[in-house]
């Protein structure tokens, strides 16, 4: 039989790791993508001395992928620290387990998201965090460094479809290099608006193709 | 591992051994071209089996001989339809056209083709059913309205239209009418002596015929502009050399569908559904209750996704399809989920069981007992419907 995943994709998938809630979490976050519809949430319990992640569960409402990253980041998190944690890449997780489809790739990134988003949650809650920084160019290229071109199953600034990003008075105008009757125009379309869209200080996200 | 169990025949079906049987000879045997009365005698021996098929066909829809145009299937029959239709009319009626907006990819994607062209494409609403709305069509037929496309059933729900209702509002407005019967072919009756439409395509690959083979019906003085070019052949409407092991197989396929099959097929989908209803929690049924093809079912498991669902039953060895946006080729939810009015979540769970002549009541409660394992699984570790 063929399956559209490896062995290790596989086990992960039929018997995950992880999985579940935590009672009292020291920090919590759910991350979802209405593009895919696929939703994670992350539970931590932290060490509040050594900042060792010391448990860590996890729920999916998602597909094959996000099951198996969702499985592979929990086992990579637990028992590092809070900055190890966050320094995981979806790169490492999808090496871990042995590679994923490139049209996938935005599934195992949500998963990493979740894991990022509740360690930031443990920040927030404990006074680690940080001012309101405003949306600059640079903080609009690095979010789109999270929304994956599923041609290549590598992002979309690195894979250069990005053509034009414009900030202006709150709207956010980019440009991608594809034609909008493109197979993934509007998938990569709503991913874009997904990642930028909840910056504090965004209110619109245009995104146009250039035909 | 254990058998396969293959729920998926809206999308391909296993060949009928018979099916099979029937196109050797014209593989081996009879292998020239389809020659005129004139040429030698291979050809025209080649030609009556392609004149028999058509007549089988033609007869079986109630139109006649030169209606028949064989094509590679529903794809290039609904786009020759719709593209053909367009290019005739375009300067002497006007350029608009009305589909509904469920409709399968052959029709959307040439309406939306066309609308880069310049034409104007109306798309039309359903009902929470999938069923179009009879009065919107009527008010959306205008002076330039070249063409209405609506759907005997559709691909994912099952959903049947009126079609007779729809082709006699078309034919009193004098605007012409194509249904795609890719679904619904051999499954229900037709019959275009009844029925005034004046396109309809068919495939052969759903009723466990060969691949690459089907159908338009073309009626009789309907203007349509031939987009393959070539030879002679098919009336001078589409050119290529005739596949007559295709054809016959074709012929063949649909002789071998009778009504026992297609009550048993019902059959097998009503226990599927009523079983699901009464184990399974938090289920939608996604089509109309009575208005549906025999051959499908189409149900939402809440809480869940629908690409997990296929590829643990896959692993356990069923083939079902689902409408959620991780196992489609462009990461977009199922447009006919979203069409009736459902959301991403609705379309994110989907699946869809089509049956065929091969499977049995057996199977599927084979198939009950492991969706209910599966869908459990998967709502243990998702963080949606906790407390209900």
């Amino acid at each position: 039989m063929k399956f559209p995943y490896n062995e290790k994709v596989l086990e992960h998938f039929r018997h995950p790791h992880n999985v579940g809630k935590l009672d009292n979490p020291d920090g919590k976050a759910t991350e979802g993508s209405p593009a895919c519809g696929d939703m994670i949430s992350v539970y931590l319990k932290v060490n509040p001395g050594t900042k060792i992640i010391e448990d860590i569960k996890f729920e999916s409402y998602g597909c094959a992928s996000n099951i198996a990253t969702g499985s592979i980041i929990t086992d990579m998190a637990k028992g590092k620290t809070l900055e190890q944690a966050k320094k995981i890449t979806w790169q490492q997780a999808t090496e871990a387990l042995g590679g994923l489809p490139a049209i996938k790739a935005h599934c195992s990134v949500l998963a990493i998201e979740g894991l990022r988003a509740a360690i930031q949650n443990y920040e927030e809650k404990h006074g680690i965090i940080t001012e309101k920084k405003p949306t600059t160019l640079e903080v609009v290229n690095n979010r789109l460094k999270k929304v994956m071109n599923p041609l290549t199953g590598l992002d979309v600034v690195k894979t250069n479809i990005i053509k034009k990003i414009e900030i202006n008075k709150g709207k956010v105008f980019i440009t991608v290099d594809l034609p909008s009757n493109h197979q993934f125009a509007n998938s990569i379309r709503e991913e874009i608006k997904e990642k930028i869209e909840p910056l504090w200080d965004v209110e619109e996200v245009i995104v146009d193709f250039v035909e | 591992m254990t058998k396969n169990i293959y729920l998926d025949n809206a999308a391909a079906t296993k060949m009928d051994e018979r099916v099979l049987d029937s196109m050797k000879k014209y593989f081996f045997e009879i292998y020239a071209v389809a020659t005129s009365e004139f040429g030698y005698s291979l050809g025209i021996e080649a030609r009556e089996a392609l004149d028999e098929s058509r007549g089988y066909i033609s007869d079986y829809l109630g139109a006649n001989f030169q209606e028949i145009v064989f094509t590679s299937g529903s794809t290039e029959s609904s786009n020759m339809a719709i593209k053909g239709v367009a290019m005739s009319e375009k300067e002497k009626k006007g350029k608009h056209i009305i589909v509904s907006k469920i409709e399968d990819f052959p029709v959307i994607n040439s309406a939306k083709s066309l609308e880069r062209q310049g034409f104007e494409v109306t798309y039309l609403d359903v009902d929470q059913y999938g069923l179009v709305n009879i009065d919107q069509l009527e008010d959306s037929i205008r002076k330039d309205t070249i063409l209405v496309s609506i759907q005997h059933s559709n691909q994912e729900i099952g959903t049947v239209q009126d079609i007779e209702k729809i082709a006699n509002i078309c034919k009193s407005k004098d605007v012409l009418f194509h249904t795609d019967a890719t679904h619904t072919f051999t499954r229900i009756p037709i019959d275009l002596k009844k029925i005034p439409a004046d396109l309809l395509t068919m495939s052969a690959h759903t009723i466990h015929g060969p691949k690459g083979t089907g159908a338009l019906f073309i009626r009789k003085d309907t203007p349509i502009s031939k987009w393959m070019d070539g030879g002679f052949q098919e009336f001078d409407k589409r050119a290529g050399l005739e596949n007559i092991p295709g054809v016959v197989g074709f012929a063949k396929a649909i002789d071998l569908v009778n009504e026992k099959e297609n009550k048993y097929l019902k059959k097998m989908r009503d226990h599927l559904t009523k079983r699901i209803l009464a184990e399974i929690p938090n289920v939608t049924l996604n089509g109309h209750k009575e208005k549906r093809i025999p051959q499908n079912a189409n149900t939402t498991f809440h809480y869940v996704e629908g690409e997990s669902i296929t590829l643990h039953l896959d692993m356990r060895g069923f083939s079902v399809s689902t409408g959620s946006a991780c196992f489609s080729k462009s990461l977009e939810a199922s447009h006919v989920i979203m069409g009736i009015g459902g959301d991403h979540e609705r379309a994110h769970g989907s699946v869809r069981f089509t049956f065929g002549r091969f499977n049995t009541l057996e199977d599927v409660d084979f198939l009950v007992d492991n969706i209910k394992e599966v869908v459990n699984e998967l709502r243990k570790i998702s963080p949606l419907g906790k407390n209900l």
